[in-house]
């Protein structure tokens, strides 16, 4: 079963949902925090040449380079609440497996392991690794027990469609309320036709058709969210 | 109640926490019971079957509190002194095996090679390519100028950086490679081990030996111990999948992450020690030989007698 959804349960015996992200994402953040490093890098050494320290100035950047080599993503992990900028573009997130924030020494964990990923070339092991386990997880994440997971931006609202309410009939069981609800709030993810479509499936019910059909039953969703 | 009179109840409250939290850092008041409440909101929509959009946002929120309350706290200044007055040592004799046995994965290649560059002048050339060989042996040279490498101050700190990157990165990897069943720790400090006892073995053979040990004795002390206990950490982790207890390998990899990383810290520091001396007190000229054999003999008399007693006996409260 292809299912990303992770679940944790809280001590407050909330079931907290998250959905775990595959390699793709993942390459494309690493590839933007690659271009960032590179960036980082030569700028790093154009300020030193510029500076006029040759030799020495040799020395600070292996230092710099040596730190942005192995630190980088951990400052940022730690830091900025589980995301690097490359994750940030692609609205990921570095979590402990409970889901909490991810700690210094799991997140140096994950990124010392990295190397091991990285083998035998182009993260040969971590991709092996990713799709065998259940959260696409490489060596790291396992030693260090964390998960990548989507940091779902705040989605927009839906808005309902402005529509008189209408008594629904008696006999709808929940799972027929929870369809006509649903419809009623996809109002303007499916093109009219479709909706008509779906809705003129229940003509044998409702005896109408068309955007007859699709208005009572949107009316319907409205009554059972509450409008009267 | 329907969704609707739901949603108008708590809109202000979700809007007011969903901005509180959006904050970066910011204190939220009351956030341990404001949480409680959404979770309790959460429960309730979830049972009542409320829309999915309505589910959705109340988890994010839900997250979003949850990931606020339980928020590192900031590093503490006595863990840090307690881990390197005790917590390194003791985490180092915790896995005395895995440290043995990668010492003598290190030691006995490089004694054996030694000894054996020591004795025949062609076995070097089958170990490393002969411009490598004619470096050492111009870096090392008596006759030379400059015992160690040609510089100045502002060599010097390149060297720093140098040593910084190179030899750090190889710790780091000798670890991380164990984690493939402890073959690459294994890799790694063989290889070292060959080559570092090759290039003595030689230098000894053809009379360098009094530029040669002088300027590695200092800074050894620190840089080979911490390769040997990086290779120790990483073959706690492929111990711990090869045989992992009673434990699935997932859960015993952890545990030994969790050891070895108490050994990894110690060793940064160690190899950032290594790196300033080499840098600054190993390539110093004006120094006499003997003085800086004693000098690095005593140094290793700290290092060997640090990781053996400090931190016994005192409180046993872990960090």
């Amino acid at each position: 079963m292809l299912d990303t959804s992770y679940t944790v349960e809280t001590p407050e015996g909330i079931d907290l949902q998250a959905q775990a992200a595959g390699p793709v994402p993942r390459i494309l953040a690493y590839a933007v925090d690659l271009f960032y490093r590179t960036l980082i890098v030569v700028a790093l050494w154009v300020g030193l040449m510029l500076a006029g320290l040759n030799t020495a100035g040799w020395g600070l950047w292996l230092v710099g380079s040596f730190l942005l080599e192995w630190f980088y993503p951990v400052v940022f992990e730690v830091l900025r609440n589980g995301q690097t900028p490359g994750k940030q573009a692609f609205g990921l997130a570095v979590v402990n497996a409970n889901l909490t924030p991810v700690s210094w020494s799991a997140s140096l964990l994950r990124n010392l392991l990295r190397f091991a990923d990285f083998l035998p070339f182009a993260y040969g092991i971590g991709l092996v690794s990713m799709t065998l386990s259940g959260q696409f997880r490489r060596l790291g994440d396992m030693a260090a027990d964390t998960v990548v997971i989507y940091r779902a931006a705040q989605g927009a609202r839906t808005s309902l469609p402005e529509l008189p309410a209408c008594v629904p009939p008696r006999g709808l069981d929940a799972e027929d309320q929870r369809a006509i609800i649903s419809l009623t709030e996809r109002h303007r993810d499916l093109s009219e036709a479709r909706q008509q479509e779906l809705a003129g499936l229940l003509e044998p019910v409702t005896g109408k058709t068309g955007a007859n059909a699709l208005q009572f039953l949107r009316g319907i969703g409205l009554w059972l969210l509450g409008a009267r | 109640m329907k969704q609707r009179d739901f949603e108008a109840g708590h809109e202000a409250g979700w809007l007011e926490l969903e901005a509180a939290l959006r904050t970066d850092g910011g204190r939220v008041a009351d956030l341990p019971a404001r949480y409680r409440q959404v979770c309790q909101q959460l429960a309730v929509a979830t049972e009542r079957q409320y829309t999915r959009d309505l589910l959705e946002r109340l988890n994010r929120l839900v997250m979003a509190a949850h990931q606020r309350i339980y928020r590192r706290r900031p590093l503490q200044k006595s863990a840090w002194v307690g881990y390197v007055l005790a917590g390194f040592p003791r985490a180092v004799r915790a896995q005395a095996r895995a440290v043995w046995l990668a010492t003598a994965l290190f030691l006995l290649p490089a004694l054996v090679l030694g000894l054996g560059c020591y004795l025949d002048d062609s076995l070097v050339y089958t170990l490393l390519p002969p411009e490598q060989v004619a470096t050492f042996e111009s870096m090392y040279d008596p006759a030379g100028r400059t015992p160690g490498r040609e510089r100045g101050a502002e060599s010097d700190l390149y060297m720093f950086g140098f040593y910084i990157k190179n030899n750090i990165g190889i710790a780091f990897r000798t670890f991380a490679a164990g984690l493939l069943f402890g073959i690459g720790s294994i890799f790694f400090l063989v290889f070292n081990g060959v080559y570092i006892g090759a290039v003595a073995g030689h230098l000894t053979r053809i009379g360098f030996g009094s530029t040669f040990y002088p300027f590695v004795i200092g800074h050894g002390a620190f840089e080979l111990t911490a390769i040997a206990l990086s290779g120790a950490a990483g073959l706690c982790l492929g111990q711990a999948l090869i045989d992992p207890g009673g434990r699935t390998r997932t859960a015993a990899l952890r545990r030994a992450a969790a050891s070895a990383m108490q050994i990894m810290y110690g060793t940064f520091l160690m190899l950032v020690i290594a790196a300033f001396l080499e840098a600054f007190w190993s390539s110093g000229q004006s120094l006499p030989a003997g003085l800086k054999l004693a000098t690095g003999a005593t140094l290793w008399a700290l290092v060997l007698g640090y990781l053996a007693f400090a931190g016994r006996g005192e409180g046993r409260s872990e960090p």
